[in-house]
């Protein structure tokens, strides 16, 4: 791992900034010099996973490329809340096309930085699990398969929460979404469906490609920085809690994502042309039930009829997550 | 200098030409030669400072586009029809972004039933997309509208579709006159973008407006559009002191000073219109030509000027309104609202279907008399159609309609000649 | 105006021959407009591909209805595609083939033709001979040089330089030659009344 893990124990705090580090090992976050490139002020809800994980991703981005940081950004809650016209936030140079093209645009831009030798200034494209998975999909395909000198980077709350909570193939099976009700016999999202994108990027063999979430910032700002390093195609997908499409109270969002971290349900680790190279152990595996019950989302797995089959299945699926990715940290170990 | 060569390479070379810095290209009929002639130059680094990106789609074509061009690159494309169809939604917003690129489109005609001919459905389905669309009648035109279109792309910073006929132009081998490096660079200075993505003076592009400056936005594209009804004019005059030939500009007329009768249309078939039109004026017919190279902005005015001392006019196009008639039709009649002019559409074309001299000659010969309909479909095989219809009449699973009328006429692609 | 229609398969090089020939005509200083029939261009389907040749410039865009003169590349289309339709009486007919009009079952069809505008040339041979292909497209353009006296042997040869190099250029001028010389002679007997195809 390229930074200094930072115990719990030694801040006693799951507080972001770590200032109780050494300067040169703190987060980019906590430097009073950041670059704010998404700046204070935009209209995301209260507690979005999304707004913290753009805000830390693309600061992290920024101080890799000294400041020279173009970003293309899919339609969706991220650019819906950061430019209400005539406000922007973004301190950056900054592009809204469409839903569903935003890794060519970012191709694009990238193409005319190299035609104009302004290799020194990056390419970022952002978007939404919606955006990335379903409908930016072949775009995404295209510019990975083409090894275009992009970092793409999905914020994935898993459902198109723009529009009010639709399921998108990223959404996880049994959570309940306004086109997946938690009606009738199978409530909620449908077992055997669904992608999981940090897979489908692999397979394409870009040289870089990880998860993270938003519990762990100083690993996703790692990442980031890493990925800033390699030229070429480069995907982090990042886990970003909802509120509102969750279910969940605004002051759980990082709670919600080390839960889903702890328990296997999203595997986090970062993978070099197809193979991977770490994982963020898990220290002591939690029962996936920890992770679902304070989400309305799962709230029809808790009811006066428990479904105790679907709340196994569903750690059936983190368990051979914690498998597949080996993700159990060895006895002994830390 | 003097060339005998395809159209498609021509417009390569002129776009070449240009010094166009990326350009993305995905495969398609007819317009493939184009991207091909001019992926082979900056491979073998003839075209340099370009690049050119193979893309899995039209859409994202025409978003690589967007965004090499918000970056400030010089930057085009090619289309045609399935193709423009499947990146309208980036078509429109390059144009709502106000974003200079330079497409080419190969028109051909659109499915269902899959055509691979010419007409001109495609780019007319986009032609409120905010985009300038201009018509080239010959391969000579083609090339020299393309040097044009990234001048007043640039100046306008709005996008520029260049529509030749595919087939017909495209894979057409004939005479070019092929300008040199130092007289494109002459006309066309180097790209000066009004917005860009830069890092030295970040700004954000494409920001959600709501009803409070909406409209605004849109009304400053169509003012764009209505200045570049003065600067194509003032554009092709520059032109041909530069290069020294008539190309491009609203509209040409022909023959049409005294003329009783006039016919409209666009792109190449206004070669095959002014034949004929030659040997009715040797007959004493009072007949003329208005060919419309700028579809859009439809230079209203310019084309009232043109019909106002004509008794009638005919539209001729190589498109069609379904459940109305004509689409250029309707803008030229537009353009003659008040003045009393009797105007006659004829659809003509579609998917290929040659138009001929000798159908013209009739056709025209009714017009002066007015005996057309209001709506014509030239050389349309009526016993085919009622064949149809009474098939459908007889029996409620009458199947698919292609198959049915290709069982009744023929092969596909079996009336080339 | 001088009209050609040539017929052939996907991948006899039709289309390339139309092109020829209009780089042929447009090295003399003439105009000339060559296009393909457009669409079924695979290998072994019937294609068609045309050329207008003329003093001034070509306006016109409808396909050759009534030509001048036709190639025909493949003479199993004789019997499968309407290869004549719209030929003009007495218009120039050449034909790939080692056989006679007679053998080729056209006898009835020129029986009243002028002899001296039937032509046949074993261009399959000759490109085989002489490229090592069996592509007939470009023996055939010498063929033609010689029957209608529309372009010059030269023209041709200079556009198959143009277009080709090396040996392959070589061995194509040398076939279009041969061509040249044999349909050359095959008329000048047809005048002289020697030879009737019929």
């Amino acid at each position: 791992m390229s930074f200094q893990p930072v115990k719990f124990y030694q801040t006693g705090t799951f507080t972001v900034g770590n200032r109780l580090l050494p300067p040169e090992e703190r987060s980019v976050q906590s430097d009073s010099k950041r670059f704010n490139s998404i700046n204070s002020g935009h209209r995301a809800c209260q507690g979005c996973g999304e707004a913290l994980g753009a805000r830390y991703a693309i600061d992290a981005a920024m101080e890799a490329a000294d400041g020279r940081i173009i970003a293309a950004n899919a339609t969706g809650c991220l650019e819906v809340f950061s430019t209400p016209y005539p406000e922007t936030s973004w301190q950056i140079p900054w592009i809204h096309s469409l839903f569903g093209n935003t890794a060519a645009v970012a191709t694009g831009i990238a193409a005319a930085l190299k035609v104009k030798g302004k290799t020194g200034t990056r390419v970022v494209a952002q978007g939404g699990d919606g955006g990335t998975t379903d409908i930016g999909f072949g775009c995404l395909s295209g510019m990975f398969e083409r090894n275009d000198d992009v970092l793409y980077i999905c914020y994935d709350n898993g459902g198109y929460m723009n529009t009010g909570v639709q399921r998108s193939s990223a959404t996880p099976a049994a959570a309940r979404t306004s086109t997946t009700p938690a009606v009738g016999a199978e409530p909620g999202n449908v077992f055997g469906q669904g992608k999981f994108l940090p897979a489908i990027a692999m397979a394409h063999d870009i040289p870089y490609v990880a998860t993270a979430t938003v519990a762990d910032l100083r690993d996703l700002e790692a990442k980031v920085t890493r990925a800033m390093e390699i030229r070429g195609a480069r995907y982090i997908h990042i886990l970003v809690p909802c509120p509102l499409g969750w279910g969940t109270a605004s002051h759980d969002t990082i709670r919600m994502a080390r839960l889903a971290k702890e328990t296997g349900i999203f595997p986090v680790f970062e993978a070099e042309h197809g193979e991977i190279k770490s994982v963020l152990a898990i220290r002591r595996p939690l029962p996936v039930e920890d992770y679902l019950r304070p989400q309305k989302r799962y709230a029809h797995l808790f009811g006066k009829q428990p479904r105790i089959d679907v709340i196994a299945h569903l750690q059936a699926q983190a368990d051979r997550n914690i498998r597949k990715y080996g993700l159990q940290a060895r006895k002994g170990g830390h | 200098m003097l060339k005998q060569m395809e159209g498609s390479r021509a417009v390569a070379e002129a776009v070449a030409l240009c010094r166009p810095e990326v350009i993305c290209a995905y495969p398609i009929s007819p317009q493939t030669h184009i991207v091909e002639a001019l992926g082979e130059m900056v491979k073998e680094g003839a075209l340099a400072s370009c690049e050119f990106i193979n893309v899995e789609s039209e859409f994202a074509a025409m978003s690589v586009a967007i965004g090499a061009s918000a970056a400030g690159a010089r930057s085009y494309t090619a289309t045609a029809s399935q193709g423009l169809l499947y990146m309208a939604e980036a078509v429109f917003n390059a144009a709502g972004l106000g974003l200079p690129i330079v497409m080419t489109v190969a028109n051909r005609a659109i499915g269902a039933p899959i055509n691979i001919w010419n007409d001109h459905s495609d780019a007319l389905s986009q032609r409120d997309s905010g985009w300038l669309q201009l018509f080239a009648e010959t391969n000579q035109e083609a090339l020299d509208l393309h040097i044009q279109a990234f001048r007043l792309a640039e100046e306008l910073s709005l996008p520029i579709m260049v529509c030749m006929d595919g087939f017909i132009l495209t894979h057409a081998f004939e005479r070019v006159d092929m300008p040199t490096q130092e007289q494109v660079d002459a006309y066309l200075p180097a790209y000066s973008p009004r917005q860009v993505l830069d890092p030295d003076e970040p700004v954000s592009i494409g920001a959600m407006v709501g009803p409070e400056a909406f409209m605004e936005v849109r009304y400053l594209a169509h003012a764009k559009q209505m200045e570049a009804l003065k600067l194509i004019p003032a554009y092709a005059a520059e032109f041909k002191a530069v290069f020294g030939r008539d190309s491009g500009g609203l509209m040409h007329t022909y023959r049409s000073e005294d003329a009783e009768t006039i016919i409209v249309a666009m792109g190449s078939v206004l070669g095959t219109i002014k034949d004929t039109v030659d040997e009715m004026r040797d007959s004493g017919h009072r007949i003329g030509v208005l060919g419309i190279t700028c579809f859009r902005p439809f230079p209203v005015a310019a084309v009232a000027d043109a019909l106002r001392q004509a008794k009638r006019f005919v539209v001729l196009e190589k498109s069609m309104a379904i459940g109305l008639g004509g689409i250029l039709a309707v803008n030229v009649r537009m353009a003659v609202t008040g003045m009393g002019l009797k105007g006659y559409t004829v659809v003509a074309g579609l998917g290929g279907r040659a138009i001929t001299m000798k159908s013209l000659h009739a056709l025209f010969r009714q017009g002066e008399k007015d005996e057309l309909e209001p709506v014509t479909f030239l050389d349309l095989d009526w016993k085919a159609v009622n064949k149809q219809l009474e098939r459908e009449k007889a029996h409620r699973r009458s199947g698919p309609v292609a198959e049915a009328l290709l069982r009744d006429v023929g092969i596909v692609g079996a009336r080339n000649y | 105006m001088f009209q050609v229609r040539i017929h052939g398969r996907g991948g006899q090089g039709v289309v390339t021959a139309a092109e020829m020939l209009s780089v042929a005509a447009f090295d003399e200083g003439r105009h000339a407009q060559a296009f393909p029939s457009f669409g079924s261009e695979r290998t072994g389907a019937p294609v068609v591909a045309f050329c207008r040749i003329a003093d001034r410039e070509i306006r016109l865009r409808e396909p050759i209805m009534e030509p001048d003169a036709i190639i025909i590349q493949d003479p199993t289309l004789l019997h499968q595609v309407d290869v004549f339709a719209g030929l003009k009486q007495d218009g120039y007919i050449l034909i790939n083939t080692s056989k006679t009009f007679d053998q080729l079952g056209l006898g009835d069809m020129v029986r009243d033709w002028n002899p001296a505008r039937l032509c046949t040339v074993p261009a399959m041979e000759l490109a085989l001979k002489h490229v090592g292909r069996p592509v007939p497209n470009v023996p055939l353009l010498g063929g033609f040089a010689a029957v209608a006296g529309v372009l010059q042997l030269e023209s041709v040869i200079k556009a198959i330089e143009e277009r080709f190099s090396g040996k392959v250029a070589a061995g194509n001028v040398a076939a279009a030659r041969e061509a040249h010389a044999i349909v050359k002679a095959e008329m000048e007997q047809a005048v002289k009344g020697d030879v009737t195809h019929a």
